[in-house]
């Protein structure tokens, strides 16, 4: 299935969670953040948060700033 | 020196706070900080860019361990805007301290202080401590205050302007008001500046560009420091009154 992570479409295999979608993107996921069609879906829920066909994800994580 | 600046409940010895941007490295920038003896450091959250994995990341170089991170809400122009991004930074982190900042328009940077006004009062309400850039307008200041913010943060001149501050009478205004520490942010160009904050009685400045775009970022790190500590000693030891003409030093008494 295809998803969009930052705007980009994303293929990732059907059924998976959000912890995969980290996976497949990183090998340190320290300090990200994810957001699921606009809601949050916090670090606890990433291994049980089913991805579906056409979600929009971001992903995000701290830069410098003033 | 007992001298702490508290912040919701939390302590810090320095008054000064810098921002992470516009270095020419994140090795710099952490010099920088070192040098400024800087306890709080502000941060910005952008999409994770996986086109360079192998980029230099921030929290590396200026370890959320050693600085406290204050998530800024930069970018942002509408108060919808401004707390999704805070609430992904608290997921990102885990701190609940941040800075406030809802723009008007891209050529001025200025606060549009109704957005602001409105994101304060839904941050606050969802648990959030704010510390809010804001115009140096002392009514809107003392509702930021009313809404619950933990401390104001006007602004001295434009964003990454170095024209220093412009209204001192409006900065005082709001000292004099403020039960929560005050912190000029934004404007400051120079050490001088920094001193002047302090001396009308601020609570601390947050500065970016005047350190990252100083020909020596790391030595004007060091001078901030040493204004930031020297324009607070001046505010706590009162300044003489100004006098119109001269009032000689040593005795008129004794004269050969």
């Amino acid at each position: 299935m295809q998803v969009f992570v930052n705007g980009d479409p994303f293929e990732i295999k059907d059924g998976a969670v959000v912890n995969d979608l980290v996976r497949a993107l990183t090998d340190d996921p320290r300090g990200i953040a994810i957001e699921l069609n606009r809601e949050i879906v916090p670090k606890s829920k990433h291994a049980e948060t089913s991805l579906n066909d056409g979600d929009r994800l971001e992903v995000v994580q701290f830069v410098g700033g003033g | 020196m007992t001298d702490k600046l508290i912040i919701a409940g939390r302590e810090f010895t320095s008054r000064l706070i810098i921002g992470t941007g516009k270095y020419a490295s994140y090795a710099q920038n952490a010099e920088a900080a070192k040098a400024a003896g800087a306890e709080m450091v502000t941060v910005a959250l952008r999409r994770v860019n996986w086109s360079d994995p192998d980029q230099d990341r921030l929290q590396d170089h200026v370890s959320p361990d050693k600085y406290s991170y204050l998530p800024n809400t930069a970018g942002c122009f509408t108060a919808d805007e401004a707390v999704r991004t805070l609430r992904l930074a608290r997921e990102a982190g885990g701190w609940d301290l941040v800075k406030l900042e809802v723009l008007s328009d891209q050529k001025t940077l200025y606060p549009d202080m109704e957005e602001t006004l409105t994101a304060a009062k839904a941050l606050i309400a969802d648990g959030f401590e704010v510390m809010v850039y804001c115009s140096d307008d002392p009514v809107y200041a003392k509702k930021l205050e009313e809404a619950g913010c933990c401390a104001i943060m006007p602004l001295g001149s434009l964003i990454g302007s170095g024209l220093g501050i412009q209204n001192p009478l409006n900065i005082r205004l709001i000292v004099e008001q403020a039960r929560v520490p005050v912190i000029v942010d934004a404007g400051v160009g120079t050490a001088s500046d920094a001193a002047m904050a302090m001396e009308l009685g601020c609570d601390g400045v947050l500065m970016n560009t005047a350190i990252a775009e100083a020909k020596d970022p790391v030595r004007m790190a060091r001078a901030m420091k040493h204004a930031i500590l020297a324009g607070r000693e001046a505010y706590l030891a009162g300044r003489m009154g100004r006098k119109r003409y001269a009032d000689p030093s040593s005795p008129l008494g004794g004269l050969i």
